[in-house]
């Protein structure tokens, strides 16, 4: 014990000196440390409680800076107008359908292509891996991708959308990291000795074993799709395909650069729409994140886990 | 039973001994030739795993080698029906028109300024969150503090930065109310310029921090507790303990990220600055990633745009580069 410590610790012999001397300042660390961090969990906390209380407060206390802890004079109207909407609507069910296919497909593509680069027996296995890391390091850039969705003959179709951003690299590395860390070489050997080929042990034994990986991807692809807006924005100009991100820019922030620059015009006539417009805006909000939200805990285990897996890469 | 009855008993054993070795015990005696072979037979024996890779890799190719491919567009007059290869060859044009046009300076200023500000300070915070909650002794409230800095994590740009718009509005938002309420006069934050970076770095501080915090805490976690408990033994303080077991710890792992960071640092966030973007910010919000938009998807000014966005990839992988090799010198972690 003493023996480890001597290296790590060059200051441990001003330690030593003093041995209650750390009493104290620990004490005084400890309270500051919770107290930071407190203040940290507030700073996130608080705007989002702040949101949900000013989606159902009447709008004229909300504007006349009346609501702090507590909804002031409660109203619905302005999820009456959201969920009354059909661009909001058609948002989501288009977000769900982009969502669903872009994960489906990027689930299989990422756990085929990680196993495989697991296999230290593929023959080119470093070449193709380090034509794949070239990509992280270097861009074509948005002008020459867009040019080849559009000869591809994808714009403004749904594949533009999904395809683009199908595998991400950082994925493809947790799952290779995972296939090598759970399936022993000595299973596929023998497998391999019972007459399976490749593609049987693949379905039968190594996608099945890697059950916690798949929903892993599943729940990393699911959040990247749900939140994607960049695709839709460039690739898409129906605005009956649009995705709900995109739907939710223009209500959330198109909407208040044009009331910001306007600020100078006729107030009377914009104030009614202003007022249920700020309520739209914070039940908006709330709308398309307290989904997400409210899986955070169930999800976050499992990102952790990801980051880690990430990180044994390296 | 009629093949084994007609075999030979004292052939059978071996015969079944070499049927699967003998492929790989033939080898050293011929040379090359017959690795390559080998090898060659290697390749045709593993084609199911090429099939199972064939769709990933189809999708770099297609999405991220035929862009890259693309790219000399910049050098060239691009137009739809001659496309990447047969449009006119016109050198390094669109570059010096780009070096030369007034924005050139203001982009690369705004750039650099944000992207520096935004590393500054957003890069440290979740370090020193991670070196806070690790120190914690409550579990529940180490937990707590985990889950609630980690949720931002799953909040999409498109909805910060609309919160950013609603909390921060000069006449309703939540952000004046309070600055009224302490007696100065409410801020025009998306229409004054030299707001623009302040937001965007706060905004990334609110939503990334957390991420980055589990990457740390994953670090913090393969710490070996038995050099705490030791140093706790010679009376190290926490803070003691923070500065020489903790930091040198995670050293490896800052030094991946910022090198990551700093290969990105003209990339990451460009959604974001986009959507910040109002026609009153614009002087310092236009970055050489929204003026590629702007000029290439906007006015269609392809090649032109391609030569700028070119600019802006080749400037990243020279920071990264660069960086790389400061690492390495340094005997850190090089991700290269």
């Amino acid at each position: 014990m003493t023996s480890t410590v001597a290296s790590p610790a060059p200051d441990g012999t001003t330690g030593q000196r003093r041995p209650f001397a750390n009493r104290v300042p620990d004490r005084a660390f400890n309270v500051l440390s919770v107290v930071t961090l407190s203040i940290a969990a507030l700073a996130i906390l608080y705007p989002l409680y702040f949101i949900v209380i000013a989606s159902v407060s009447d709008p004229g206390a909300v504007v006349g800076g009346r609501v702090w802890l507590l909804p002031q004079g409660f109203t619905l109207d302005g999820y009456e107008r959201i969920l009354g909407d059909a661009a909001i609507w058609r948002g989501f069910a288009n977000s769900v359908l982009y969502t669903t296919v872009a994960t489906a497909i990027s689930v299989s593509l990422t756990l085929a292509g990680g196993y495989v680069l697991s296999r230290r027996d593929l023959p080119g296995r470093r070449t193709i891996t380090f034509f794949l890391v070239i990509t992280l390091f270097f861009d074509g850039g948005i002008i020459p991708r867009y040019l080849v969705v559009q000869d591809l003959g994808m714009l403004n179709t749904m594949w533009a959308v999904v395809l683009p951003g199908a595998v991400a690299i950082w994925n493809l590395i947790i799952a290779r990291s995972f296939f090598e860390m759970t399936l022993p070489d000595e299973l596929r050997e023998a497998a391999q000795l019972d007459g399976a080929g490749d593609f049987r042990f693949f379905f039968t034994m190594a996608v099945p074993l890697a059950k916690s990986l798949i929903i892993l991807l599943t729940m990393i692809y699911t959040v990247w799709n749900w939140n994607a807006f960049f695709e839709a924005l460039i690739y898409l100009n129906d605005p009956d395909k649009y995705p709900l991100q995109l739907v939710l820019r223009n209500i959330l922030i198109q909407s208040d650069i044009a009331s910001t620059g306007n600020l100078t015009g006729d107030l009377e006539s914009y104030a009614e729409t202003q007022r249920i417009g700020e309520l739209i805006k914070y039940g908006m909000i709330v709308f398309s994140t307290l989904p997400l939200l409210a899986a955070v805990p169930f999800l976050q285990k499992r990102f952790q886990k990801g980051a880690l897996l990430g990180a044994v890469k390296n | 039973m009629t093949v084994r009855a007609t075999a030979p008993s004292s052939t059978t054993a071996p015969i079944v001994a070499t049927a699967p070795v003998g492929g790989v015990s033939a080898t050293p005696a011929a040379g090359t030739r017959s690795y390559r072979r080998r090898r060659l037979r290697n390749v045709v024996r593993a084609w199911q795993l090429y099939v199972l890779l064939t769709p990933a890799l189809l999708y770099f190719v297609v999405f991220k080698f035929w862009p890259m491919y693309g790219v000399q567009i910049a050098f060239r007059n691009f137009n739809p029906v001659d496309g990447f290869l047969d449009s006119p060859w016109v050198g390094a044009a669109h570059f010096e028109r780009f070096f030369n046009s007034f924005q050139f300076q203001d982009l690369v200023e705004n750039t650099a300024l944000l992207a520096i500000t935004n590393l500054v300070v957003a890069f440290p915070v979740p370090i020193i969150l991670a070196l806070l909650v690790n120190q914690l002794t409550s579990m529940r409230f180490k937990q707590f503090t985990q889950t609630v800095l980690y949720a931002p994590t799953f909040i999409s740009t498109v909805i910060v930065v609309g919160m950013a718009f609603v909390l921060l509005s000069p006449r309703s938002g939540l952000i004046n109310h309070l600055l009224v309420l302490t007696g100065s006069d409410p801020i025009f934050f998306m229409a004054e310029p030299e707001w623009f970076r302040p937001v965007y770095v706060g905004t990334t501080v609110w939503q990334e921090s957390g991420f980055n915090m589990v990457v740390y805490l994953a670090a913090l976690a393969g710490i070996d507790p038995n050099l705490h408990e030791a140093a706790k033994i010679d009376g190290a303080s926490a803070l003691q303990r923070i500065r020489h077991i903790d930091l040198p710890g995670i050293m490896p792992v800052v030094s991946i990220l910022f090198i990551l960071a700093v290969g990105n640092l003209l990339n990451v966030g460009f959604e974001k600055a986009l959507l910040l973007q109002t026609p009153l910010n614009v002087s310092e919000s236009q970055i050489i990633q929204t003026y590629v938009y702007q000029t290439g998807l906007q006015e269609a000014q392809f090649s032109y745009s391609a030569a700028i966005g070119l600019f802006n990839s080749v400037l990243n992988l020279a920071l990264l580069l660069t960086f790389n090799w400061v690492a390495r010198r340094f005997k850190q972690n090089a991700v290269i």
